[in-house]
């Protein structure tokens, strides 16, 4: 089973420009380490160590951010989307 | 002159030329702009600041903008000693850096604005826009009018009424997303990405962020060319502390100031606060949660400038600590009752953790203190609505007036008794 994996601009230099690549897993964890097969070297990008994100990536599945799910272990399911998102902040902001 | 020199990567260090790019391509972190210090030394002093315009702008040489375009009359606004604030917390020094008066719709956020917009137009952008919990979109629609650029604002669908027509009234084309401001945030970087504007928070990021180092030159300035032991500054996002400490040191080494070792301290709502439980817990992760606040302007769960807000406080020696709404409000009406302030949950919220941190032996009484108060309470008449009792009205005749006031002295001297008890309460510590 494969789902949609959204990546941001600064990552389709991986993609050959594409915004949206499908990968097949059953867990986030499964779906980003996969993603590696068809954009090699964004894993170094996504990562810092085995399953361990980097400190600016935010990963949502569908519209919810995975830490408030079982992070990389949270379970996937055909006609999800995982969506990669640079962690930038704003508002008020102090 | 500029002293730009590029954007630097601050995890990883990769440089490239200024341009309209927040996300390092290398490790994904935020740029930020690079000065060369050593080039500003003994040509940018305090004498050649005192000459500038009585605006933001006196510190141009440490903004990454060639030409300011708007924000001519925005910064520069009061610091002053609260005095009568401080006798009730018995502080002989506090003082109170005021943003809720900044030109044109009072708050701080002029300042990251007036930076931002005058470098879209450097960049050559037509269309300029934001996400906002409210007073971002405020000043972005304002700075966009005055430079005649087409602005979208995107905040929460529910929002202060203050917040969302003082938005509306300068013709800005406003989305109200059904979610949270992380939610907006986060669709705002989609767009960014997609319609090519320039989203000042988001794509302009690198060079926004600076103009809230406009808030901590002002206080080193006004101070008297000094720094105060103690800063309180509210956290959401993230931007303004770090900046306030990035200022702060800028001054020490350019020799502006003396390095007296300030430490700064982060406020929030105690039904948002992700980075003050990280720097309780003593780990710079922030763990991001869903907000439940009357504080809504610093009602983000996600603030990525997070990490660097642990990082400045921890640096400095300061701490953090968060207020529930009643303390909010109640702090609200403590200042406005004290100094003639008002200001909305966010500038509660810092003078609530302020008080705590008095309280808590954190911030001796009798060394220097600033409250930094980023934000208007006419904004946000919500907050204390229902906290204020609506005066009775009576006919035009001097009788009933008479009796009013009867009435009222009973009741006055009662009341009066209550608050003087209230106010001397000590405030509970989460």
């Amino acid at each position: 089973m494969s789902i949609k994996v959204r990546i941001p601009s600064p990552l389709r230099n991986y993609t050959q420009g594409a915004d949206v690549v499908e990968v097949a897993g059953t867990t986030v964890g499964e779906v980003l380490n996969g993603l590696k097969d068809k954009a090699s070297g964004i894993e170094t990008r996504l990562f810092k160590g085995p399953n361990q994100l980097n400190r600016f990536v935010n990963v949502y599945l569908n519209d919810e951010d995975i830490r408030f799910l079982k992070n990389l272990e949270t379970p996937v399911k055909a006609g999800d989307e995982l969506s990669i998102i640079p962690a930038i902040a704003g508002g008020k902001d102090f | 002159m500029s002293y730009v020199i590029g954007l630097k990567c601050k995890e990883c260090g990769h440089r490239v030329p200024v341009s309209p790019v927040h996300v390092c391509q290398a490790c994904f972190g935020p740029y930020e702009v690079e000065y060369d210090y050593a080039a500003m030394k003994g040509k940018v002093t305090r004498e050649s600041i005192a000459a500038g315009p009585k605006s933001l702008w006196r510190y141009k040489d440490f903004l990454p903008v060639a030409e300011p375009k708007t924000g001519f009359f925005s910064g520069f606004t009061p610091f002053r000693k609260a005095v009568r604030l401080g006798k009730e917390l018995g502080c002989s020094d506090l003082w109170i850096k005021d943003d809720s008066c900044n030109y044109p719709t009072y708050s701080y956020k002029e300042r990251v604005v007036s930076v931002a917009i005058s470098k879209a137009i450097e960049f050559g952008f037509d269309t300029v826009g934001c996400a906002s919990t409210g007073n971002l979109a405020n000043s972005t629609a304002a700075h966009a009018a005055m430079a005649g650029l087409r602005c979208y604002v995107m905040i929460p669908h529910d929002l202060e009424q203050g917040k969302v027509l003082g938005s509306l009234i300068f013709g800005p084309t406003m989305v109200r997303i059904r979610g949270t401001y992380d939610d907006v945030n986060r669709l705002c970087t989609e767009i960014a990405d997609k319609y090519g504007w320039a989203i000042v928070n988001v794509n302009l990021r690198p060079y926004y962020t600076e103009g809230a180092k406009t808030y901590g030159f002002e206080i080193a300035e006004q101070f008297g060319w000094r720094l105060p032991q103690h800063t309180v500054v509210p956290t959401a996002g993230g931007t303004i502390l770090p900046k306030i400490y990035k200022a702060y040191r800028e001054f020490i080494e350019l020799g502006l100031v003396e390095d007296n070792g300030p430490k700064i301290y982060s406020a929030q709502a105690a039904g948002c606060n992700p980075v003050v439980k990280a720097i309780h817990k003593g780990i710079d992760i922030i763990e991001p949660q869903k907000p439940n606040t009357i504080a809504k302007s610093i009602a983000i769960g996600n603030p990525a400038d997070g990490y660097y807000v642990w990082h400045a406080v921890k640096d400095s020696g300061g701490w953090g600590e968060s207020a529930t709404d009643p303390e909010i409000v109640a702090a609200i009406k403590l200042l406005a009752r004290t100094e003639g302030i008002w200001t909305e949950p966010a500038g509660g919220t810092t003078l609530a953790v302020a008080m705590k941190l008095i309280q808590q032996g954190r911030i001796p009484k009798n060394e220097s203190i600033v409250v930094s108060i980023t934000g208007n309470g006419l904004k946000t008449l919500e907050a204390v609505q229902n906290d204020l009792v609506q005066p009775e009205a009576i006919e035009a005749k001097i009788s009933e007036f008479d009796e009013l006031l009867a009435r009222q002295g009973s009741q006055n001297l009662s009341e009066a008794k209550a608050a003087d008890r209230a106010s001397r309460k000590p405030v509970s510590v989460i």
